[in-house]
Parts: structure tokens; sequence; C-alpha cells
């Protein structure tokens, strides 16, 4: 099976390098948020669009929704569930939208 | 139909599509060369339609199989019942994904699945040739388990699809006299949409308070408590319905009368105006063509890395139809989620590459308790390389501390940005 030999060559790579990323995670992880924010972050709804927003300023709020610091309804919730540097990921995905 | 000339046009793009790709190369998987067929329309199917046409870059060939000539959510749909929407607010077409996205909708069902040939074939338009198959059938009702219940769903609706039972069950409620009973059935779970029976109890009730308010609202619920958001729920049933409305657990239904409207538990009858009863579930009808036993007889169990079938290359299923990963709930946010993972699978795979080990998946669900507040549950689940599944993240994902008007709102972005994400 080609996938098989696929995942095989992948175990394989991975021991001389720790991380082989898919280099689409940061498009699949944005995708999640797609829901409510729209597809890659154009809402058309009344919650806020993400694309094209300045990374910095996303990240920032993902951050104080996480720690509580900015009141949210059901942010906190959320961005408690990704790690640093998927929010990251998320948050350069989204900037790099126009 | 895809016929053969038109079969081997796209294996020849998929064969040049070494030489095609370099003016065309762009991240998103848009080496991935191929035809992916999707069954059902829904949640799942149709965000996947839509994922696979975009992250390939236009480099997939799509067709979606879909029974009906438009989608209608589920999802708000207990507005609609409780009179606060109607029908075209919560019905979307197709066209979008045909017009803007280039995928090929054929309004038909399966009749076979040979998974060995690639091959599905359907009840009008012959046979279809795939390279990955998806399926996103939803939920078959189990009928047979409620004596009485085949053949009266006119008479007893279960509007648990939404569509022509929707505005059924909403045109039986405003029949209903001043003074009349409303009885609903929740079976036993797992059933799709967990909250969905609380919600709509809310707003039927909602309904009589205002406009019918010598009436009554009798839950007969299978389980033993409220099966989600139940503080919340149960605030609004003790404080906002509390004398229209009579929440009883522990309320099997063992048969129906068709002609009386009566429901009858082991220990007692139920007179209803209008009976609504929810039946048990299963994986949709196609997912029985598989050669694969489903788990419990009921519900298809995938490697979560791929969403592909266990026991069946090739064959992806989404949704309502699965056997979830812990805690996962059978909701639409949750196939469209399932649908984007299953979709960046595909588009590596096709290209030749290993799926991405590392997916993520997040729930949110609405419900409303009375025409203005609004209730939510979340949550994170994040794949689990031991356990080989999906685990939702301790310490977030949550519920609302009350019933707000914020979220009402949030609610209604919600359903516009998933339609969208979907259809648009």
């Amino acid at each position: 099976m080609r996938y098989r030999t696929c995942l095989l060559v992948l175990a394989c790579a991975a021991v001389t390098a720790a991380h082989a990323q898919d280099p689409n995670l940061a498009r699949n992880l944005a995708a999640t948020c797609a829901n409510c924010h729209g597809t890659n972050g154009k809402s058309v709804g009344a919650n806020e669009s993400l694309a094209g927003e300045p990374k910095e300023k996303i990240l920032r709020k993902l951050q104080e929704f996480r720690s509580g610091e900015k009141p949210a309804t059901i942010m906190k919730q959320i961005a408690s569930g990704y790690t640093d540097a998927q929010l990251d990921m998320i948050a350069t995905y989204y900037a790099a939208q126009n | 139909m895809l016929n053969r000339r038109e079969f081997l046009r796209n294996a020849a793009l998929a064969a040049g599509g070494a030489l095609a790709l370099p003016a065309r190369a762009m991240p998103g998987g848009s080496k991935a060369r191929g035809h992916v067929v999707v069954v059902g329309g829904g949640f799942g199917g149709a965000t996947a339609a839509k994922y696979l046409r975009m992250w390939s870059n236009a480099g997939i060939d799509v067709t979606l199989v879909e029974r009906n000539p438009e989608f209608v959510s589920c999802p708000m749909s207990n507005l609609v019942i409780g009179g606060l929407k109607q029908m075209s607010e919560i019905t979307v077409s197709y066209d979008n994904l045909r017009d803007r996205h280039g995928v090929r909708v054929i309004q038909d069902e399966v009749v076979a699945v040979d998974a060995a040939a690639n091959r599905i074939r359907l009840k009008a338009n012959g046979d279809l040739a795939y390279d990955r198959l998806i399926l996103a059938p939803g939920i078959d009702f189990m009928v047979d388990r409620i004596e009485g219940l085949a053949g009266n769903l006119e008479r007893i609706p279960h509007a648990w699809k939404a569509g022509p039972q929707t505005s059924l069950l909403r045109s039986q409620l405003e029949a209903m006299p001043d003074g009349g009973v409303f009885a609903m059935h929740i079976p036993k779970a797992p059933f799709r949409c967990p909250p969905g029976p609380y919600e709509r109890a809310c707003m039927v009730a909602s309904y009589l308070k205002a406009h019918k308010p010598r009436s009554k609202v009798i839950v007969l619920d299978a389980n033993g408590e409220i099966q989600s958001k139940k503080a919340l729920f149960s605030k609004a049933f003790e404080s906002h319905y509390k004398n229209i409305l009579d929440y009883r657990p522990n309320s099997e239904l063992r048969s129906v009368d068709a002609g009386s409207r009566t429901a009858m538990l082991d220990f007692e009858d139920v007179k209803a105006d209008v009976l609504n009863v929810i039946p048990p579930q299963r994986a949709g009808g196609v997912t029985g063509m598989l050669d694969v036993p489903l788990i419990n007889d009921r519900w298809v169990d995938v490697d979560w890395l791929t969403m592909e079938a266990k026991g069946v290359e090739r064959v992806h299923v989404l949704g309502d139809a699965l056997f979830p990963a812990p805690t996962m709930p059978k909701s639409g946010h949750m196939a469209n989620q399932q649908a984007k993972v299953a979709v960046a699978a595909i588009l590596n795979l096709l290209a030749g590459e290993a799926p991405s080990t590392e997916p993520v998946v997040m729930n949110t669900c609405y419900s409303f308790v009375d025409p203005k507040n609004v209730v939510h549950v979340a949550s994170v689940h994040q794949y689990d390389a031991t356990r080989k599944t999906f685990l939702p993240v301790e310490g977030a994902g949550g519920l609302s501390p009350a019933a707000n008007e914020l979220e009402a709102k949030f609610a209604t972005g919600w359903a516009k940005n998933i339609w969208a994400d979907m259809l648009a």
C-alpha cells in the first residue's frame, strides 16, 4: 500500500528529523475556527473576521482570552484547547489572508 | 454520470499532474489529483466537497451525491418549530458548490457500494467511479424499535431531519387547541444533537406559554437525565416553563397508537394532541453497504487520522454516522470539523504523502432556551497518537454560566458562518 509505505518512510525520517510537520498544518488548524469566523476568516455574521488582522493582535487576543484577562462568553474555553505553537500558527495563517 | 471517457480524462489529468504542476504549484495540497465522490450534502459532506475543491486549487474533481434538492439545517430548525424563524431562513441552495466551486452536484441516491472496484451505483444515474469515497450519510431512524410507529411518521412526526418534517410539526403545533398536550419522546443516547431535544422542549413551551397558555408540554426522556447542558436546561424548565413543562426521565417509549396519538410506556400511557417521537438512530443506510460490521450494529468505526472506515480502504466516513471518539458529540459542527480532517488527509494521500499526524477538532453548540436567551457548550479535541483517537483537552471547553442575550447574537452568527463554510 502506497499509504503504508509513506508512513514507513515518514517513521524512518522521524528518527533523523525530530518533526516532519505537515506543511498544511497551519491551514488545517485555522480551518477549525471557520465554523464561527468564516471560511479563511472572512465572517458573514456577527462573529468577528480574522482575515488580514495583524498576527500580533490575533495572538494577543487569544492569549488574553486564555488568561481570562479579556472577558469572553466562549473564547476562553476554546483558546485553552490549543497549544501556544498551534495558536501561533493559526494567527500567522489568518494574518496572511486577504 | 461520470462516463468512461470522463474518467479516463481524469486519470490522464492525474498522470499528467507532474507536468502541469510547476505552473500551478501552491501550498494547499495542489499536487493531489483524482476524483472524490461525496455522498450526503449535510454539514459533513457539503463541507468536504467545498474544501476538496478549495484546498486542491480545483485540482481534484468532486462529485456530490445528495438526495434532496436543497440543504435544510437541523441546527436552528427548533426555532421554526417555535415560530421564530421561517423554513426559508434555514434552507440553503447547492448552487454555489456547483457554480462557484466546480463541484458536480447530482440529486440521486446510492443503491450499491463496490469498494473493491472503487465504484458506487446510483439509483438514477448509474455507476460512478472514484479514487476516494466520502460517506456523510447522517442517521437513519430505527422506527421498528417503537411498535406502531412505522408508516405513521406524518401523524407522529420526528422532525429530527430538517425539511418537510419540520414544517409538519410546526403546523401540528399551530393547529393544537389551547389546553392541548404536546408530548415528545427522546430516545436513549447516543442520538443526533444531544442538546437538541431539550432546546425543542423550550421552544415549544415558549410558544405555548405566549399563545396557548393552558397547554402542556410533556417530555418523555428514555434517559435518566438531561443529556447535555443539564443545569442550564433544568433551570429553564423550572423557572420559565414551571407550569407548562413536565420533564419525565426514565420514560422509554414502547409503542404508540397513531390514531389516538397515544404514547405507551411500561407503566403508563400518555395521550397527546401533538406527538413528537424522536426514534432511536443508527448510521445512515449507505454504511450498511460496506462490508464491515458496525459497532453495536449501529455506528461506523474510523481511523481518526484519515476518517477512513476501518476495514475498507479509500472509503472515508463523517459525522453522525460514526462511533465517536470519547465525549465527541454527534453535531453538525463536529461533522464540519471531521470533513476538514478527512479532506486534508485525502489531499495528502492523493499526492502520495502521509496524512498529518496532529489533527485537531472542536465543537461549539448554541441552544435557545427562550426567544432571546442562549446557552452554549464547547470542547476542543486533540489527536492522541498513543490512543489513536481524539481526546478532549482537559481545562478547555465548558458551558455558559447562565443563559444570556449576547450569545443569541453569536448563535445566529455561528449559523450564518457555518452554512457559508459549507455552501457559499
